[in-house]
């Protein structure tokens, strides 16, 4: 018996579980850099995050909207690895499936599931947890490199922490106290500083979206005008005020701005859909991760960053809509 | 005219699949019956000629173009008409075919046989598009507009350019490309006969550069023909789209809703091109082509030299694909083609290829919801947003969908193959193109 259909009669080998599975691989190389850095402590929260979003989705599927259950398209795994690299490595559990809860429950599921959510999932479990919880959500156990148990650590500022914190109008000496307690740039560039789990190393990142560029997950636009654009507007309040926290280097090395740019900001339900309308969102989100970094009481603007543009999305895809073929102007 | 490497606009690299390429034309043989439509172009149908008894011969006319779009059809065989009445097509629905019982293979007396290659022109403008037009030849490439209406330009409007197409962008397809390499002179010549009733001086032959053997032996030959050059292109699908193609050869942009003269160009297939070479030197009615049989169903691939009307089943069997294991026909190449019903369908003027599918490649991916990811609006070659589209359709917003330009669409089907989420988005594209040319 032979088969009708329409055509066409091929389909790329992309499928949204393919997908999805790239982009856990992508964020493998960050993973790795953080039981590196923070330990057994780092795993447990990604190993929470993760069964705490696929659970809660099974759940959700089964016994509240009696669907088949959605979580083998595995985009519940990447909330829970996000969610987890958003966090810091010391979080005790029960606030971990808190955030996984209102990732997946409230951000996702209550939506309509995967691709009708406005909001990014895990930035919004990380916001929620980080108002609720802020003593926990701030304590940053230090890096210790190899040092898996890392059961006592200390803990660290993060530098943008330091940088918020640093009083320009005190005595040049305590300035320059506080100034040394900043991580070199190649601390940074590994990840040997203090902050959530997979923010910190931002060549660990970097393979990551090498990865996702190799296999034609993402495109390079929005992570380059994202962090392009965080770049340039601190270069300009440096050189114009000689304010030493706006630093550029430093501005793009520190906080979850890389792990934004490239795994956040490009997320594909809650960003434009056409090259300029993401162009638009990233230089957006740039500017108001600058906005708040700078001028707010919190010390990092990533997450309100991208929360903020996510709301816009709706309104960026109305305008910047493709040119059609045949359309221009001879 | 400014050069470029391809199209600029979208596109996608599906798989090849050019199993074909190396296989030279072979004659498919003579099928026990043939069965002839009367439509095997755009327009209206030829009027029939024919009836049943009468004795034809392989040229004889059939049926007559019924007014200015529309073309001749000739017997492709000889023998007697057993009948002539509405059967079932490749689609399954009644068409009128002419059925014809074949008996030896005896030409018409006016068609010139011999293989010499004839490189004069003696003919005016008017008198190419007469012959053209008593061959019956359509655009053979898929689209099937009457030759000779594109080849007479309207009142107001200026050619400059021919482009002949032999990009054959489709997966497995390799008709034309065998065609360049056997056939490579009589396209030329065929460039040259247009461009005379175009009263133009400049053709160019555009080739995909994945067809290495048809570049060389065009580039070697066009050496000897003033004002016949070869292009090559890069290699991206949908480049043999007429607009595409005139885009990525000359940067120009056919508006919107308009036709290719009104850039001052005029695009045919390649095998269009050799149709005219023989109609208008050999005096040989269109009345066969070649036709690739491939796919992952087919033991043998192969490209055919097949009489119109020869049925796909005649073929079918000739690659050995066996019946149990093919799960799906097809009708031209895997992006565009249609999948067919009826196995005993005839090969028309505009049948480029017969592809058999494995039946575990023959189904439809499962749908899920769409996860935005731009994709479609990234690929589509026109600058559409398949998405809204199929959102607009799904609410039955036609006037959304008309204003997304749906009309535009060629319908190259690059949405639905690169979609994650598996949705038809062509279909839903077609609906609109549909939907909205029926309110009109």
């Amino acid at each position: 018996m032979l088969k009708i259909s329409t055509a066409p009669h091929m389909n790329s080998p992309q499928t949204t579980r393919s997908i999805m599975r790239d982009v856990i691989i992508a964020l493998l190389p960050a993973a790795a850099a953080a039981v590196l850095f923070f330990g057994v402590g780092a795993l447990k929260v990604m190993v929470t995050a993760v069964a705490g979003c696929v659970v809660f989705e099974y759940l959700i599927c089964r016994y509240l909207l009696k669907i088949p259950a959605t979580t083998d398209n595995l985009s519940a795994v990447v909330t829970g690895l996000l969610l987890a690299f958003n966090l810091p490595s010391n979080m005790p559990a029960w606030i971990i499936l808190i955030g996984c809860f209102v990732a997946v429950g409230i951000a996702k599921m209550a939506f309509g599931g995967l691709g009708k959510n406005v909001f990014n999932p895990a930035l919004v479990g990380r916001v929620f947890l980080f108002i609720s919880f802020p003593v926990q959500m701030t304590s940053w156990p230090k890096p210790e490199f190899l040092n898996f148990l890392n059961l006592d650590a200390s803990t660290a500022a993060t530098p943008l922490g330091i940088l918020k914190h640093l009083d320009t109008g005190s005595s040049a000496a305590a300035l320059s106290g506080s100034v040394q307690e900043l991580p070199q740039y190649w601390q940074m560039l590994v990840g040997y500083t203090g902050g959530c789990l997979g923010e910190v190393s931002a060549l660990a990142l970097l393979a990551g979206f090498a990865y996702l560029l190799w296999r034609r997950i993402i495109g390079w636009h929005i992570p380059f005008f994202y962090i392009a654009t965080v770049f340039l507007f601190n270069a300009v309040i440096w050189l114009s005020t000689g304010d030493i926290r706006a630093e550029p280097v430093m501005q793009i090395l520190s906080g979850g701005l890389f792990l934004g740019a490239i795994f956040m900001a490009t997320d594909y339900v809650t960003t434009p859909m056409t090259r300029n309308g993401q162009i638009l969102f990233a230089v957006g989100c740039g500017l108001l991760t600058v906005i708040i970094r700078r001028y707010s009481v919190y010390p990092e603007g990533v997450s309100f960053a991208i929360l903020i543009m996510n709301a816009f999305v709706p309104l960026i895809d109305r305008f910047c809509v493709p040119r059609v073929f045949g359309t221009r102007r001879n | 005219m400014s050069a470029k490497n391809t199209f600029t606009i979208g596109g996608i690299h599906p798989d090849k699949h050019k199993i074909t390429s190396h296989c030279p034309t072979v004659d498919a043989g003579l099928p026990e019956i043939a069965y002839i439509p009367v439509k095997q172009h755009i327009g209206s149908p030829a009027k029939i000629l024919v009836k049943k008894g009468d004795k034809v011969k392989v040229g004889t006319l059939l049926a007559d173009a019924d007014g200015i779009v529309s073309a001749d059809v000739h017997s492709s065989v000889s023998g007697e008409v057993l009948k002539v009445e509405a059967i079932e097509g490749e689609f399954g629905y009644l068409e009128d075919m002419i059925t014809i019982k074949v008996e030896g293979d005896e030409w018409e007396e006016s068609i010139d046989r011999s293989p010499d290659i004839i490189r004069d022109i003696p003919f005016t403008p008017d008198e190419i598009i007469a012959k053209i037009r008593g061959a019956g030849i359509v655009g053979m490439g898929g689209a099937g507009y009457p030759t000779p209406v594109k080849t007479k330009v309207p009142e107001g409007k200026k050619a400059e350019c021919l482009i002949v197409n032999g990009i054959e962008c489709e997966p497995y397809l390799t008709a034309d490309d065998r065609l360049m390499v056997e056939k490579a002179e009589q396209i030329i010549i065929g460039a040259k006969i247009l461009n005379k009733a175009l009263g133009i001086q400049n053709a160019i032959i555009a080739i995909d550069e994945n067809k290495p053997d048809a570049i060389a032996v065009m580039k070697k030959l066009t050496r000897s023909y003033v004002g016949v050059n070869v292009r090559v292109l890069k290699t991206k699908y949908p480049q043999g789209a007429e607009k595409q193609l005139i885009e990525a050869i000359t940067g120009r942009e056919v508006p919107s809703g308009k036709l290719p003269i009104d850039v001052g160009c005029i695009v045919q297939n390649v095998g269009t091109v050799n149709a005219v070479y023989e109609a208008v030197m050999k005096n040989k009615p269109l009345f066969e082509r070649i036709v690739t049989v491939s796919g992952n169903a087919a033991e043998t691939p192969a490209n055919f030299r097949v009489r119109i009307g020869t049925p796909a089943s005649f073929l079918i069997s000739k690659v050995h694909g066996k019946p149990e294991e093919i799960g799906k026909i097809i009708f031209g190449g895997p992006m565009m083609g249609t999948s067919a019903v009826n196995i005993d369908a005839p090969i028309t003027k505009l049948t480029s290829g017969i592809l058999l599918l494995h039946d575990d490649k023959s189904y439809k991916p499962e749908e899920s919801v769409c996860i935005r990811c731009g994709k479609c609006v990234e690929v589509c070659p026109v600058g559409l947003m398949p998405f809204a589209i199929s959102c607009a359709m799904r609410e039955r917003d036609y006037a959304e969908a008309a204003k997304l330009h749906v009309l535009d669409c060629i319908e190259c089907g690059s949405c639905a193959y690169t979609c994650p989420a598996k949705i038809p988005l062509l279909d839903y594209c077609k609906l609109g193109k549909y939907e909205l040319k029926k309110q009109k």
